[in-house]
């Protein structure tokens, strides 16, 4: 009711002030992303940002290439998940030196969250100066880490052949972004009839300029063709 | 949209507001962001804030791309980026994958 002469009507709203701000929301993550490649520069490491979406076999994948590896070449990895660290566990059992980014409830990395990473690398030993290449293992989610650069010089996007060929059109801001897209479980493209031409075809509306690598972590097929891409 | 949350918050708190009753935003098409999944994140990270109930304003900022070989800026319906001269998708987008906090409206 309206206070001044209790006529009955609910009082006018109050007149907001508004204030212009013009802030790009993602500038910030940029800015971060930045300083995250100069340190990346200067240590002269390979970083490489991971995108898939869940269960299309990062993990294993690292598992692999840590498998693969010279013994001189120097690997570790940051792996994101929105909660446990059953992924970094895995990678240090298969000798890779790895530091877990628990996210809680954001689905993505961003290039804050890899930074301070990079510190709790550094006091386990192993700084980026003594690494040749380091692997970030974003969070599963093939949407929302294609908009967060993380420092990274390569992007490389996966898809299993159980997932379908479709896939790179259904999520093509992802696809679009990426380096190098990797087509994993080969081993099972037979078994659920995958059509290598078809994906080719997606792939070639929105990511025309990626390189096209397949493997196997379960095989070994490929794995040392997309260490050499990681590192060349 | 936890630093849109943030930034919201502090803006408000510098301004001395007692109350965010609008939050302008510019939404690229191409920045991954649903409009419904922001409206909800905004509700649940605002509760109990100087900004709970604010109103959040998108405005839908359209994709714009740049085709190097063709010297053409376009847009295009789909979110795959092909130039409409020569068909090939281009990697350079020039407008809307940003998300921008354009203005609040405070009362006071």
């Amino acid at each position: 009711m309206c206070s001044h002469c209790a006529c009955g009507l609910p009082p006018a709203p109050p007149l907001a002030r508004e204030v212009v701000l013009a802030e790009s929301l993602l500038a910030r993550n940029d800015h971060q992303a930045a300083h995250n490649r100069e340190h990346f520069r200067a240590a002269g490491v390979q970083v490489v940002n991971v995108l898939s979406s869940p269960g299309t076999g990062k993990t294993a994948l690292l598992e692999a290439l840590a498998a693969r590896a010279p013994s001189s070449l120097r690997l570790a990895a940051l792996v994101g998940d929105l909660a446990t660290d059953q992924d970094a566990r895995r990678l240090q059992q298969a000798g890779l030196p790895a530091v877990q980014i628990t996210t809680g409830q954001v689905c993505h990395l961003d290039a804050a969250m890899v930074h301070q990473a990079l510190a709790q690398l550094e006091e386990a030993g192993h700084p980026l100066a003594a690494l040749d290449l380091l692997l970030i293992e974003n969070v599963g989610n093939l949407v929302c880490p294609a908009a967060f650069a993380l420092g990274e010089q390569r992007r490389v996007v996966l898809l299993s052949v159980t997932e379908g060929e479709d896939k790179p059109l259904k999520y093509p801001a992802t696809f679009h972004s990426a380096d190098l897209v990797v087509i994993t479980k080969v081993d099972l493209a037979e078994a659920v009839g995958f059509d290598h031409a078809l994906v080719q075809r997606s792939l070639q509306q929105v990511a025309p300029a990626a390189r096209v690598l397949h493997t196997s972590a379960r095989t070994g097929a490929g794995i040392d063709a997309l260490l050499a891409a990681l590192l060349g | 949209m936890m630093a849109l949350g943030e930034r919201v918050l502090q803006v408000a708190s510098r301004e001395g507001a007692e109350r965010v009753v609008v939050i302008h935003l510019r939404l690229g098409a191409l920045a991954g962001v649903d409009p419904l999944a922001l409206q909800t994140a905004a509700e649940v990270v605002l509760e109990g804030t100087v900004a709970e109930g604010a109103r959040l304003a998108i405005e839908a900022v359209p994709p714009a791309w740049w085709c190097g070989p063709c010297h053409l800026e376009f847009s295009a319906s789909d979110a795959l980026g092909r130039c409409p001269a020569c068909g090939l998708a281009s990697r350079q987008v020039l407008r809307g994958q940003d998300l921008v906090l354009h203005s609040l409206e405070l009362d006071p």
